[in-house]
């Protein structure tokens, strides 16, 4: 396979849009692909996909979880990389494909290449594309926090997200207390304990709020409806940004339109 | 399946009792904040933090696989040294034992060190029960005892009290004027302690770690009041789980180094006790007997199961609770048993029965916080989705759940019936969305998102459609 680090001349790029944004932030989706097109992507839509399992999967269902990994690898193993705007699918991939398709001889080889090559949309700013953002601005000065989505942990990343905001003209960063705790989404865990999910996101929202931040960026769909959720229902102000919409804005990219 | 004597109380309503205490919630959150803060200080001081837990994990996990070996090893050490080595199949016999060992020697008073498998097999309240006068001397055990309580953390059994609960239990325990100075508190529980000491006829302790090699049990702790159980009276009985085996001394000096850094940030507890033996010949102090009492109680059916063994690797440092945002929202109570958090959340069932502790493996956001902090890196989360799997194979969870998940799969296998549900339920949300496109009330199925937080409504057109105009 290619080494992930060197792309080829033109990075042959599958976007994952995953379910969740597929259905609530579709603008997210239009934000990666224009972006990595700037970047000089080939940006590719497998219209097939639907959704990596993960939500079967964490509750327990794994023959059904199998059946939907192997129909995710068949349709992105194609392609030289695949991009996902969403942390916790990426990982569901990485971490777990392996533990439902491992030692599946028709299997095994082409689950380690889509596990290859998938990669968050930060990750895969930083790692393949070393993109440098500090070309471009944003219209106007703008507070900034930043959610550590849970995935990033198995993701291995780190600041990654932070670092390329700050590349941004005329982002005014502010860090968060307790950034990196988790915000109490956990998919079907915040329908099925709502009371100790609303602690999390009681928390969580606390802490942003306490940054006065005009616009938190969270680079997690569903992290995004629980925060966004909170934040509206507690009456605060902020709004919850995918970092793909606040590149776009400093970018000069139109979402509303191909 | 270890037995136990809890209460069975429904999780979601202790869940919802610890969530709803704000004094409690701040005196659990800031308590392991400081904890965590502590730990990743100490992590970073180290030259190889990732290297170091990777041998751990390993040393254990190694000890694991060839434990008749190395527990053979151990007993054969433990008797050289002079001491009496018994087996307990369970807690029924592990309490037996030590009643019969108190019985043969003529003993009464017993100070008893802070341990969880004494914890789990509940033998304090059985010693009482038969006459005999126990008194935990760890300060927080104490507490815990003398206000008739339940510990709620591994290391910090009282995080969920402040010290305004205690100087009341103090002030009613010690027929003394009320005063919640900590100093005060704790010079009170301290002259209580002294007396018990001189005139203690029995230590209990249980064991951070055992020595293979040579026979040693190894207790850590800050105050020396298991110094003490190990010093003055004169039969000695250590009570510990099976899984606590190391090799060799140097394996030991590997998990020291990281418990301490680990449970309480610090580089390493203030006392060290490492010990096996009676008196021996010159010897100032020391006990006249030895006894050690391996505990089986469920810990050899988790190591028969090769997928699960490495929760035995554990060594109750309680970093896993200190990271845990579920265990933050609740405190340890709700888990209503004597291993609370992300790890109890997989003990727990898997000792004493997963349709006892159904919800555990499931009321958790699954955010990894645990596993990444896990000295001897346990993947805690994976192994709460396996739980989840035994709960689906096994027919624990409810008929309709596993109709709606299956339904759900099904849908998810074909990118036709994948576009029409999606379109629908996008349809659906966002009639019921206000003109801003949120939702405050959402029917039966998914109300608990509601109860909580709004639901933004669905986008109109679904990425899928929004690429198709591309073309
Ligand atoms: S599971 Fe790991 S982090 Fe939790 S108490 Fe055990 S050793 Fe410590």
């Amino acid at each position: 396979m290619t080494n992930a680090t060197q792309p080829s001349h033109k990075p042959q790029v599958a976007l994952f849009i995953t379910c969740l944004s597929d259905q609530f932030f579709p603008r997210v989706g239009v934000a990666v692909t224009k972006i990595l097109e700037r970047f000089g992507c080939t940006v590719e839509f497998p219209a097939a996909q639907t959704c990596c399992g993960q939500p079967i999967f964490n509750n327990g269902f794994h023959a059904e979880a199998r059946q939907l990994a192997k129909r995710h690898v068949e349709i992105f193993e194609p392609y030289e990389f695949i991009v996902t705007p969403s942390g916790s699918c990426c990982a569901m991939i990485r971490e777990y494909y392996p533990q439902l398709l491992g030692g599946e001889a028709a299997w095994e080889a082409g689950m380690r290449r889509v596990c290859q090559r998938t990669y968050e949309f930060v990750e895969f700013l930083h790692k393949v594309l070393k993109a440098d953002l500090s070309a471009f601005a944003l219209p106007q000065r703008q507070t900034v926090t930043y959610h550590y989505t849970c995935h990033q942990r198995g993701l291995g990343l780190s600041d990654e997200a932070v670092r390329l905001l700050n590349q941004i003209g005329n982002v005014q960063f502010v860090a968060m207390e307790r950034a990196d705790q988790c915000c109490g989404f956990g998919g079907t865990f915040a329908v099925k304990y709502p009371v100790i999910s609303g602690a999390m996101v009681q928390d969580k929202t606390d802490c942003i709020a306490k940054t006065a931040a005009q616009t938190l960026v969270c680079n997690d769909a569903g992290c995004t409806m629980n925060i966004g959720g909170m934040l509206h229902r507690r009456g605060m102000p902020m709004r919850v940004k995918h970092i793909a919409e606040v590149m776009a804005e400093a970018m000069g990219i139109d979402l509303d339109a191909w | 399946m270890a037995s136990l004597s809890l209460p069975q109380v429904d999780f979601r309503a202790a869940a919802a009792e610890g969530a709803a205490d704000a004094r409690l919630r701040e005196a659990v959150r800031n308590n392991t904040l400081r904890k965590q803060e502590g730990r990743e200080a100490r992590w970073t001081e180290l030259p190889d933090a990732q290297a170091l837990r990777e041998l751990a994990a390993r040393i254990k996990q190694h000890t694991l696989e060839n434990l008749d070996y190395y527990l053979r090893q151990l007993v054969d050490a433990v008797r050289r040294n002079g001491g009496v080595v018994h087996f307990a199949a369970d807690a029924e016999q592990a309490r037996q034992i030590v009643l019969e060992i108190a019985q043969q020697t003529g003993c009464r008073r017993i100070i008893k060190s802070k341990s969880m498998a004494t914890e789990e097999i509940e033998l304090t309240p059985h010693l009482e029960r038969a006459g005999l006068d126990v008194v935990e001397t760890d300060l927080g055990e104490f507490i815990i005892q003398v206000s008739h309580d339940r510990p709620s953390h591994l290391v910090a059994p009282i995080i969920h009290k402040d010290r305004r609960s205690i100087a009341r239990v103090f002030s009613e325990y010690f027929h003394a004027p009320y005063n919640d100075d900590p100093p005060a508190l704790t010079q009170q529980a301290r002259l209580f302690l002294r007396d018990k000491f001189r005139r203690s006829e029995m230590g209990i302790t249980g064991g951070n770690f055992l020595v293979a090699q040579t026979g040693q049990v190894c207790v850590v702790e800050n105050e020396g009041n298991a110094r003490q159980s190990l010093t003055t009276p004169r039969v000695l009985v250590s009570l510990v789980g099976i899984e606590k085996l190391v090799p060799r001394m140097s394996d030991l000096a590997v998990m020291v180094k990281l418990l301490a850094r680990s449970s309480t940030g610090q580089i390493m507890t203030v006392y060290t006790n490492i010990f096996g033996s009676p008196r021996q010949n010159g010897e100032r102090d020391g006990p006249q007997e030895f006894h050690l009492i391996l505990l089986d109680n469920g810990r050899s059916q988790i190591l028969g199961d090769p997928e699960y063994r490495e929760v035995l690797r554990c060594i109750r440092c309680g970093a896993c609770l200190n990271v845990c945002p579920v265990f933050r929202s609740i405190g340890g109570h709700a888990y209503n048993s004597v291993y609370p958090g992300p790890i109890g959340a997989l003990l727990s069932p898997l000792m004493f029965g997963l349709e006892r502790y159904k919800d555990l493996p499931q009321a958790t956001s699954l955010c990894g916080a645990c596993g990444e902090a896990c000295p001897v890196k346990i993947d805690i989360p994976r192994l709460l989705i396996s739980l989840r799997r035994d709960m689906v194979n096994r027919r624990l969870s409810g008929k309709l759940e596993r109709l709606i998940y299956r339904l759900w799969a099904w849908g998810l296998q074909s990118r036709f019936l994948y576009r029409v549900i999606g379109a629908l339920q996008r349809w659906d949300l966002r009639r019921r969305a206000d003109a801003d496109g949120w939702i405050a009330r959402l029917p039966k199925l998914a109300a608990g998102w509601t109860a909580q937080r709004d639901m933004p409504a669905a986008a109109r057109r679904s990425f899928h459609n929004i690429w198709k105009d591309r073309h």
